[in-house]
């Protein structure tokens, strides 16, 4: 029963990962309709200037909690100067191009990111200095540790800010506005280059904290680190319903749980068959039930009419 | 090769004459040496034609093993280097050896389309590949193109087993370490039962394979066989499937960057397995990504500890002032290059088809070990290193098997030449004794003898 409920919370740890992640694919894709590919990379920036400060004052004597703060404001700033170039370079030129160009254009970007950080941190691996706590806690015989624990609640904070940000302010009146039509937003006074500016600002930060939770719950850094963690948040994004914010955190632990369990039980369950290398399968298998019944996703809205 | 060293030639004739066709005008001032005696200027040597070889090499320089990439790099770059600056000469040919590096990515769909690459760029010679998913599937255009290929770290047993004459190894292959780690965790680590990881890449499948038939060999138990992939950070789920078996002995084969973290993940799911993994993650890159949860664990090295290799040590610091800290393989590759020049040195030629031969036949003192090539291509005796995590670095263990063994044989054969010489000296000795025994023997009878006539005489004169 430990070991069941150790893969619950394993999962909820997983997803809680990717749901950080695929809030930022799920709120560019809500206003723009754009996938942007970029994001993982940006997240691996995020992780790679937070270790940066981490590393400078480790031993500067302050306490922990001020240093990961400093670090997390240090990758916050560079991440939302990263996203507002990305979408003012590679993006904004082709805003009204056919929907492929800028799908490639994100790829492109994406892969300039990552070899520029090779050349700024290099190609080894950076280890997480072990300045938090890796107290675990008991729960049922399973354990959990602190670190994962604030994974699983900033996940849960930043979704409901997201949502609040979005339905209860005037700026987030004006991102549904440009969402729902950017030209009549634009008629009614709504600036819709700042708009979409602000999300990828919003978006890029958010991508600085899951940078700083990923390399710390994983203690590792690595310019390729973006690729992978990106895939998986952009098959949570899409399992939940793109541009639903609440569809990326559902979809993101479901995928997490699915992933764990599969991995867990799957080998013992077809009596050795199926092993835990048909983990991923496992989940894209899911994936593709959701999508053929659900084709918008679990709770996302209908958007065939955007086209 | 062969095509590109004509033009070089030529060149290098053509300038020849027309440097003396120019007269002295011309002539080549190396340095601006300040000469005050007024020394008559002999004439200048006639210039040796420069032969241009290009060695290809091929490692991820991209992707999550681009540091143990660049590492196999700096290793060959650092032969090539030394070579450069030794000036070989091959063939009555100054020979200046150029680097080409290729990137494939540890992927194997890449490793063929940059060695095609390289076939067609007219390598003489390829270092490489970094991995045995990789190696294998470009061995193949190699040896088409009769192209020689010595690989400092791919260790799948495939490799060398597909017939092909192009194929070298100067690493034991997995299947001599699966042996010597099932082995060790059976009998040293006193493991029961054993669970098994890997990563899915020709390398750590095969690899497991191995450790798994020779843990079932030497009577262990393999409670599970879990998987995972070279791209992978989050190995909670698989940790946690094989905490509920409890085994004595965790083994996994793959890399450090997976290595790492899975055992940091083993220490905070509270799995109390000993971790024990093969060559690719007995890096200090593993020790850094797995922290704490590193001391005590186990890995395996083909070889022997560099600082006991002869010349192991200066290689080790020449690197490091050049390139920073060995990650693994540089020295292994550095060898491969050195054991492809030595070729070329033997044979007198730079060309694929002549050297090649020659390779299969090499007895050289490389930094790593001696190396010998069996007629598969593989490594002659390969031996194989444990070490352990201590105080957070990888300290040495024992070594098992190999070049090691066969050392202590020959001294043992070195020790009964001197035992059988000292014997014959003795009996030498003995002899020398017994003669002067008889000459003293002898001696002393004559005197006796004489002694006798003596008294003889003396009677008689009575």
């Amino acid at each position: 029963m430990d070991i069941f409920i150790q893969q619950i919370i394993n999962g909820l740890v997983l997803g809680s990962i990717y749901a950080l992640v695929a809030l930022g694919y799920t709120m560019v894709y809500g206003i723009m309709g754009l996938i942007n590919f970029a994001h993982g990379e940006v997240v691996m920036i995020g992780a790679m200037v937070a270790l940066t400060v981490i590393k400078l004052l480790a031993n500067s004597g302050l306490p922990v909690f001020i240093i990961i703060l400093l670090a997390l404001a240090a990758a916050a700033v560079v991440c939302m100067a990263v996203g507002f170039s990305i979408e003012r370079i590679a993006y904004r030129p082709l805003r009204h191009a056919p929907k492929l160009a800028p799908l490639i254009t994100a790829i492109g970007v994406s892969i300039v990111l990552q070899n520029l950080s090779m050349l700024i941190w290099g190609r080894n691996y950076h280890a997480f200095p072990p300045i938090l706590p890796t107290s675990a806690h008991d729960v049922f015989g399973a354990t959990i540790t602190t670190l994962q624990v604030a994974i699983v609640l900033i996940a849960t904070l930043m979704m409901a800010g997201l949502i609040v940000l979005i339905h209860r302010t005037r700026l987030g009146r004006a991102m549904r506005a440009t969402s729902e039509n950017p030209s009549i937003a634009q008629l009614m006074g709504v600036n819709i280059n700042q708009i979409i500016s602000i999300t990828f600002i919003i978006g890029s930060a958010l991508a600085a904290v899951a940078g700083l939770m990923v390399s710390a719950n994983y203690s590792i850094a690595h310019y390729y680190m973006g690729f992978m963690l990106g895939l998986k948040a952009f098959t949570a994004a899409v399992l939940g319903g793109i541009g639903n914010i609440a569809g990326a955190v559902l979809g993101g632990i479901l995928l997490g749980l699915i992933e764990s369990l599969g991995a867990g039980y799957i080998g013992d369950l077809t009596g050795g068959f199926l092993g835990s290398h048909y983990q991923d399968i496992f989940a894209f298998f899911v994936l593709i039930g959701v999508l053929i019944f659900r084709p918008s996703g679990l709770v996302g809205e209908k958007v065939s009419e955007r086209a | 090769m062969s095509y590109s060293r004509i033009p070089s030639m030529t060149l290098a004739i053509a300038a020849a004459v027309a440097m003396i066709g120019c007269g002295q005008k011309e002539e080549p001032k190396p340095a601006p040496a300040p000469a005050p005696v007024a020394a008559p200027v002999p004439p200048p040597p006639p210039p040796k034609p420069e032969v241009t070889v290009q060695l290809g090499h091929v490692a991820p320089l991209t992707g999550p093993q681009a540091h143990l990439g660049k590492d196999n790099e700096n290793g060959a770059r650092m032969a090539i280097d030394e070579l450069n600056a030794k000036g070989l000469e091959i063939g009555g040919a100054k020979i200046k050896f150029v680097l080409v590096p290729e990137d494939d990515q540890a992927d194997p769909k890449q490793g063929t389309i940059v060695a095609q690459k390289l076939v067609d760029a007219k390598v003489s010679g390829v270092i490489g590949h970094l991995n045995s998913g990789t190696t294998i599937p470009a061995s193949k255009i190699y040896f088409d193109a009769g192209i020689p290929q010595i690989s400092g770290s791919a260790t799948n047993p495939k490799y060398t087993q597909q017939g092909f004459a192009t194929a070298f190894r100067v690493m034991a292959n997995d299947v001599q370490q699966g042996k010597v780690l099932g082995g060790f965790a059976t009998k040293q680590l006193a493991g029961k039962t054993v669970a098994i990881i890997d990563d899915r890449t020709a390398y750590g499948q095969g690899l497991a394979d191995e450790f798994e038939k020779a843990v079932v060999a030497s009577g262990g138990k393999v409670v599970t066989r879990e998987f995972t992939t070279d791209k992978a950070t989050d190995f909670a789920a698989i940790l946690t499937k094989i905490k509920s078996k409890k085994p004595d002995v965790l083994f996994y084969g793959g890399m450090d960057a997976q290595g790492g973290p899975m055992t940091k993940q083993m220490k905070s799911l509270g799995l109390k397995a000993k971790f024990l993994t093969g060559d690719g993650g007995c890096t200090p890159e593993y020790i850094k990504l797995a922290g704490a949860a590193s001391e005590g664990q186990f890995c395996s090295l083909p070889g022997v500890p560099l600082d006991q290799m002869p010349g192991g040590k200066a290689f080790g610091d020449a690197f490091n002032a050049k390139y920073g800290q060995i990650q693994l393989y540089a020295p292994y590759v550095y060898d491969a290059v050195m054991v492809m020049v030595d070729s070329m040195k033997r044979a007198n030629s730079v060309e694929s088809a002549k050297f090649l031969p020659e390779i299969g036949k090499s007895d050289y003192q490389g930094v790593t070990t001696k190396i010998q090539f069996d007629d598969k291509g593989d490594l002659k005796g390969g031996a194989i290193s444990l070490y352990q995590v201590k105080d957070g670095k990888w300290e040495y263990r024992e070594t098992i098997g190999g070049s090691v063994v066969a050392e202590v044989k020959e001294a043992v054969k070195e020790a009964a030449t001197a035992v059988k010489d000292a014997a014959v000296a003795t009996g030498d000795a003995a002899k020398d004794a017994m003669k002067d025994a008889a000459k003293e023997g002898s001696k002393v009878a004559a005197e006796v003898s004489k002694d006798a006539a003596a008294a003889k005489a003396a009677v008689e004169k009575k």
